[in-house]
């Protein structure tokens, strides 16, 4: 078995080598960032005797009469609208909670689970009871914010997302007695639609986990990037890799699609774009279709674990901002 | 150690410092990735490295949780090679558990906790050498680590150690000096406000001389502030070049 081994080598910090310097006013905690009253303070600052100080390690940011500092890295805070991907961590009465890489863990009520076929009913006692087979602890979902509590909680639904689209379950036969742990009893008709809760469950990949500062504020967080996977660009810094699936209207109802093995060709593209979005972390990139797609073809002339190495991963990421500002410019 | 001159005639201690002098600090954010915040610190020899997550949901039993603030939870490990003779300790045993409830009173001081209520912040030490001055490394790199996870604090948590011999108030004690049995005390200062967040000792002192080991010990927490002071605005200096504008 080959064995690698390397040296402690004094580098360069990267910052020396693009040779700029930053214009921004940076503060450290106990910062004056300013005497002058007549501001209105906001994150990341407090007012202690007369003086705004800063409380946070970050950059100041100044709109109009509001000064607050924007700190290099925090949790996730959540904004209506925002995709985010989320493991479930408990199973409550009426709702799951979701832990996001936020302050608190967000709320998944089952009333803003989508009923498929479009049904506008009431969620009932048998609803509730079969929440567990439908989202357990552990699972995976994609959720969009619907809405921020006063706390900081945030609330999410999954309707209409991509995901979360009613699709009619085709081949369901009522008689079927068939119970998987995705299943349904056929007791009632009406648990028959719930499978397609499912939606917005995840199936196989790979999940990167980030700060959410990194990831970048688009139209769209889904994206089917040419080279052969899909991904999931979370706002709360969770990043989904999955193989791209084939057919699309079998997604809806596809359980069985869901767990047949995936082939070798899409686990390396996974593995090599899971490799490069790290590479881009760690070189604080901000994180987009864009910059990981050309992140990945810089990265191509390497094999894939070596990427994480750090003379090659500053080599990759120098080629993607070149690239990236070409574009630009 | 009969013999052994903590203090020459000419001011110089056993390892060639002044009294007032402190050992080499070297710092560093950002250690580890999965971790919201972390930091290394080496203060001489004495290495302390510490992690923070948070602020996140209360795990465990959620009576505990605070309707009005955050939680701080503090744990204090000492590796087994940190002290010359390999020692193994079990989890829960005492020194652990007061260096937990010192670091836990010093950073509630310090983290603005009202800002997360209901939430919880974890904090992490483990001593990775130790030779001297184990509480103001492990609070020095916990301050660190705490920046680093963008959570927000009053000031910067500095501290150092004193010590008293020979009519000279000595800072920042190592190992050697410690072990000599002369009074030691541990300071936790916000420079900004000279705000003293812990104050502790546990040795014979009169009262005449406390003012003069105190000022000594705020002096060196004074001059590790310019030092971490200096590192986190380096870190956060690379860190906006690298995001660009």
């Amino acid at each position: 078995m080959a064995m690698e081994m390397r040296l402690p080598v004094a580098r360069k910090p990267l910052s020396e080598r693009l040779g700029r310097d930053t214009k921004k006013h940076l503060v450290v905690p106990g910062d004056t960032i300013t005497t002058d009253t007549g501001f209105m303070r906001g994150h990341g600052t407090y007012m202690g005797e007369e003086k705004l100080i800063a409380s946070v390690a970050g950059s100041v940011e100044r709109v109009n009469k509001l000064i607050c500092v924007k700190a290099l890295k925090t949790r996730y805070i959540g904004e209506v609208g925002d995709i985010v991907v989320g493991r479930i961590t408990e199973v409550q009465q009426k709702r799951w909670k979701v832990e996001t890489n936020s302050r608190l863990d967000s709320v998944l009520l089952l009333s803003s689970m989508n009923l498929p076929g479009g049904e506008l009913r009431r969620r009932s006692a048998e609803d509730e009871l079969a929440m567990r087979d439908f989202l357990q602890e552990g699972d995976l979902i994609s959720a969009e914010v619907q809405a921020v509590f006063s706390d900081g909680a945030v609330s999410l639904h999954t309707r209409s997302l991509k995901y979360g689209k009613t699709r009619p379950w085709q081949d369901v036969d009522l008689s079927c007695p068939a119970r998987t742990r995705h299943g349904f009893a056929p007791s009632s008709t009406h648990l028959l639609t719930y499978p397609e809760a499912h939606i917005s469950q995840l199936g196989q990949g790979v999940l990167v986990q980030v700060s959410p500062s990194l990831v970048k504020r688009q139209k769209t967080h889904f994206h089917d990037l040419p080279c052969g996977a899909s991904v999931i660009l979370g706002n709360n810094g969770f990043i989904w890799i999955y193989p791209t699936p084939e057919h699309k209207e079998e997604e809806a109802g596809g359980f069985i699609a869901n767990l047949e093995p995936v082939s070798l060709a899409d686990r390396e593209v996974i593995s090599r774009l899971r490799n490069c979005i790290i590479s881009l972390v760690t070189q604080r990139m901000m994180l987009y279709d864009t910059s990981i797609l050309y992140c990945y073809e810089a990265s191509l002339p390497h094999q894939i674990k070596d990427i994480l190495k750090p003379e090659i991963m500053e080599e990759i990421v120098m080629e993607t901002r070149q690239r990236l500002l070409e574009q630009e410019g | 150690m009969a013999g052994l001159e903590l203090l020459s005639d000419q001011g110089y201690r056993v390892d060639g410092r002044r009294a007032g002098e402190l050992r080499k600090i070297q710092a560093r954010m950002g250690v580890f990735a999965q971790a919201d915040g972390s930091a290394y610190i080496e203060q001489g020899n004495t290495k302390a490295l510490a992690v923070v997550y948070g602020p996140h949901e209360i795990r465990g039993s959620r009576a505990r949780a605070l309707p009005d603030r955050a939680l701080v939870n503090c744990q204090y490990s000492s590796a087994t090679f940190s002290t010359g003779e390999r020692k193994r300790r079990r989890h829960g045993d005492r020194k652990s558990c007061e260096m937990g409830l010192q670091l836990r009173q010093t950073f509630e001081a310090a983290i603005l906790t009202q800002l997360h209520p209901r939430s919880q912040i974890d904090i992490y030490v483990q001593v990775l050498q130790a030779d001297g001055g184990t509480y103001a490394a492990c609070v020095n790199a916990a301050t660190l680590a705490v920046l680093d996870a963008g959570i927000p604090m009053r000031d910067f948590v500095c501290a150092c150690s004193a010590g008293f011999v020979d009519g000279t108030a000595l800072a920042d004690l190592s190992h050697v000096e410690e072990a000599a049995g002369g009074p030691q005390l541990a300071l936790a200062l916000l420079p900004a406000s000279g705000q003293i967040a812990l104050l502790e000792m546990d040795a014979r002192l009169h009262e005449d001389h406390l003012e003069r080991v105190l000022e000594a010990a705020a002096q060196a927490a004074r001059d590790v502030h310019t030092l971490l002071d200096r590192v986190v605005r380096q870190h956060v200096r690379e860190a906006s070049i690298l995001l660009g504008d």
